[in-house]
């Protein structure tokens, strides 16, 4: 995290003077210059950098130039919108790449599997950003089936404003969510697909199938449990990299979340809420990982925690 | 009738446009209780016909021709739903490597019930009861305790006995071990021969026992199949093939083991090496190898000659002068 911290404050400096934004062409040379004194803009870096250090460890990321607000509070405000979104993209990898994944392992010469594996190919290889303005395309602008921007109405749940729960949001929700996992996607079948054909080749598959078992049972129970292993792994680093391509996948549907914030924050130089932002998302991977590594210790009993006895 | 006959099977792995042929026609027999055991190098293709029995080949084998006739059924012409009721039911497999055989992500108990559950129409509560009294039968202390615990955290005698139990589980007429010994320590190897052939003459169970250990063949089966390049060069009782062998390659075989009265010598070996599926030696595919090889032994290959049994598949048997043991004068 400190890490993280030293970039994001160390990259203001060169994402240009926060005052052209902030304040009008009317304001003489005198006045900004007076005004970046009492900013602290001209300290030396180290000294502007221990004073952000102070105040960050006591929850105080500064304020955010353009909003007037802490920094921090205006991240929280868009933090459900974005967490809806990957939690809405999640659910749909979940749900089509075990599916897809186990079937192209178990025919490896179907030609569904083929099909698959050739257009996961394409889904690798388009950008999020192209995907997103396709489905809008062909959803909203042609079919009329989908609304093409923004969240929809929202509703209110123990003052979380969530669009999960009335069919309007539900509806916004779903082409971000699918072009957001579309670029997750593929890589999640292939990697499913050959994991899981290594294992269908381990003894204890061989085994499994010499006890008379049924195949559902050898292929969900034997096979997929350890297939899921090294992809919970990669999974906890994706959830991380999926909030990366949220700035995309935002933007294009003007989706309300932090990546859209990030990115007006950007235009208009507002520094703090840039830096607020980067160590947020840094806070979420570690925070992502760290779950990642629980869910496996428990998934995988050959992993223990220190000093858990089994 | 023999509980098992294997009639002329043949095993071919397709591979592109070639086919490579692992099994060229063999034929053994199995009678209820019988303990045979199949002996050759690594490539002999001694676990491809234990796992054609079961049709578990690895892909892309298959069985390209023969019967395999099980109680009077083909069983090389089942579908999938009848092979089931046939494989950890009726003939059960017990691997060579205990570390890989069990899931490392299910407990034993797991492991075992649903083994049960498979074949018969029982509760989880009366199966567990039956996989806990296995596991006292295969000497594991304080079964009820091992139910729960994962395949790591036992050693690997233990596993085996574990992989043993569950082979016994379901009381099948007929085991087939792929070198069930080979992974584990030689203190250990003697204990679990001796436990295996306890349970199966105690339970009246058929053995095939697949090793390229000469010395366990002798001690635990009644029968002995040797097995060279997808064929079988020698066969007959154990005692009398052991005692009196009449194919060179059985012979380079016995004369390669250790011998008690014999401390600190060199090893014989066979010299050279098992040839590759693709590049067979035409006739007797020993010939190359062999140390009594003339222009006869690449003319045909050579059928299995000699009374029921013992039989060998050599062009000259007659001519071989008797066999007197490992590292005696030649």
């Amino acid at each position: 995290m400190f890490v993280i911290s030293l970039i994001g404050f160390s990259i203001q400096d060169n994402l240009g003077d926060p005052l052209r934004e902030l304040v009008g062409q009317s304001v003489s040379e005198a006045e900004r210059d007076a005004m970046r004194e009492r900013m602290g803009l001209n300290d030396p870096f180290l000294v502007q950098y221990g004073r952000f250090l102070s105040k960050a460890v006591q929850g105080d990321l500064g304020n955010s130039y353009f909003f007037k607000k802490p920094a921090l509070e205006v991240i929280a405000a868009k933090f459900p919108a974005t967490l809806e979104l990957v939690i809405g993209a999640t659910f749909i990898i979940v749900v089509f790449s075990v599916p897809l994944g186990v079937f192209c392992a178990i025919n490896p010469k179907s030609w569904f599997s083929k099909f698959i594996m050739g257009f996961s190919i394409v889904g690798i290889s388009v950008p999020v950003f192209l995907t997103a303005i396709f489905s809008i395309y062909i959803f909203a602008v042609e079919l009329g089936w989908m609304p093409s921007y923004g969240r929809g109405e929202t509703s209110d749940l123990l003052g979380w404003q969530s669009g999960f729960f009335t069919w309007d949001g539900f509806v916004h929700l779903i082409l971000p969510s699918f072009s957001l996992a579309s670029i997750m996607m593929p890589l999640f079948i292939r990697l499913i697909r050959s994991e899981m054909m290594e294992i269908l080749q381990m003894d204890y598959v061989r085994f499994a199938w010499a006890k008379g078992l049924y195949p559902a049972r050898v292929w969900f129970v034997h096979a997929l449990k350890n297939t899921l292993l090294p992809v919970i792994t990669v999974g906890g680093v994706q959830v991380g990299t999926m909030l990366a391509y949220t700035i995309l996948t935002e933007s294009v549907f003007q989706w309300p979340g932090m990546g859209f914030l990030f990115l007006e924050a950007v235009n208009r130089v507002d520094t703090p809420l840039i830096i607020a932002y980067i160590i947020v998302v840094g806070l979420i991977f570690v925070v992502t990982n760290t779950i990642v590594d629980l869910v496996y210790t428990w998934v995988n009993p050959t992993v223990k925690l220190v000093g858990q006895k089994s | 009738m023999a509980l098992l006959e294997v009639k002329d099977l043949q095993v071919e792995f397709p591979l592109g446009r070639k086919t490579l042929q692992a099994l060229y026609g063999i034929d053994f027999a199995l009678d209820k209780g019988e303990r045979l055991g199949i002996v050759g190098e690594s490539g002999a293709g001694k676990s491809v016909a234990a796992f054609s029995i079961l049709n578990l080949l690895s892909k892309p084998g298959r069985i390209s021709g023969g019967e395999i006739l099980f109680e009077g059924r083909d069983l090389s012409k089942l579908n999938d739903k009848e092979m089931r009721t046939i494989r950890g039911n009726r003939i059960s497999m017990i691997f060579q490597d205990p570390m890989m055989t069990l899931n490392p992500v299910l407990t034993i108990g797991t492991q075992m019930v649903e083994c049960l559950k498979a074949h018969r129409d029982i509760s989880s509560a009366e199966a567990r009861e039956i996989a806990i009294s296995k596991l006292r039968e295969v000497m594991i202390p304080s079964p009820e305790n091992r139910m729960d615990s994962y395949p790591h955290e036992l050693s690997g005698g233990m596993r085996q006995r574990v992989v043993i139990a569950i082979a016994l589980l379901t009381d099948p007429s007929i085991i087939i071990a792929d070198e069930p010994t080979t992974a584990l320590d030689v203190t250990i190897q003697a204990e679990i021969m001796a436990l295996m052939l306890e349970l199966c003459k105690t339970n009246n169970v058929g053995l095939i026992l697949i090793t390229h250990d000469l010395a366990v063949v002798s001690q635990v089966t009644e029968r002995i199949m040797v097995m060279y390049a997808g064929r079988v060069v020698e066969e007959g009782y154990t005692q009398e093939v052991i005692k009196n062998p009449r194919h060179p390659y059985t012979r380079g075989l016995l004369k390669a083991l250790p011998q008690e009265n014999r401390p600190g010598q060199r090893l014989n070996q066979i010299p050279g090496s098992m040839p590759a599926l693709d590049a067979i030696p035409a006739g007797c595919a020993f010939n190359p190898r062999c140390e009594f090889a003339d222009g006869d032994c690449v003319k045909a290959v050579p059928d299995l000659v000699g009374e029921q049994g013992h039989r060998a598949a050599c062009v000259h048997v007659d001519r071989i002068p008797a066999f007197v043991g490992a590292g005696g004068a030649e």
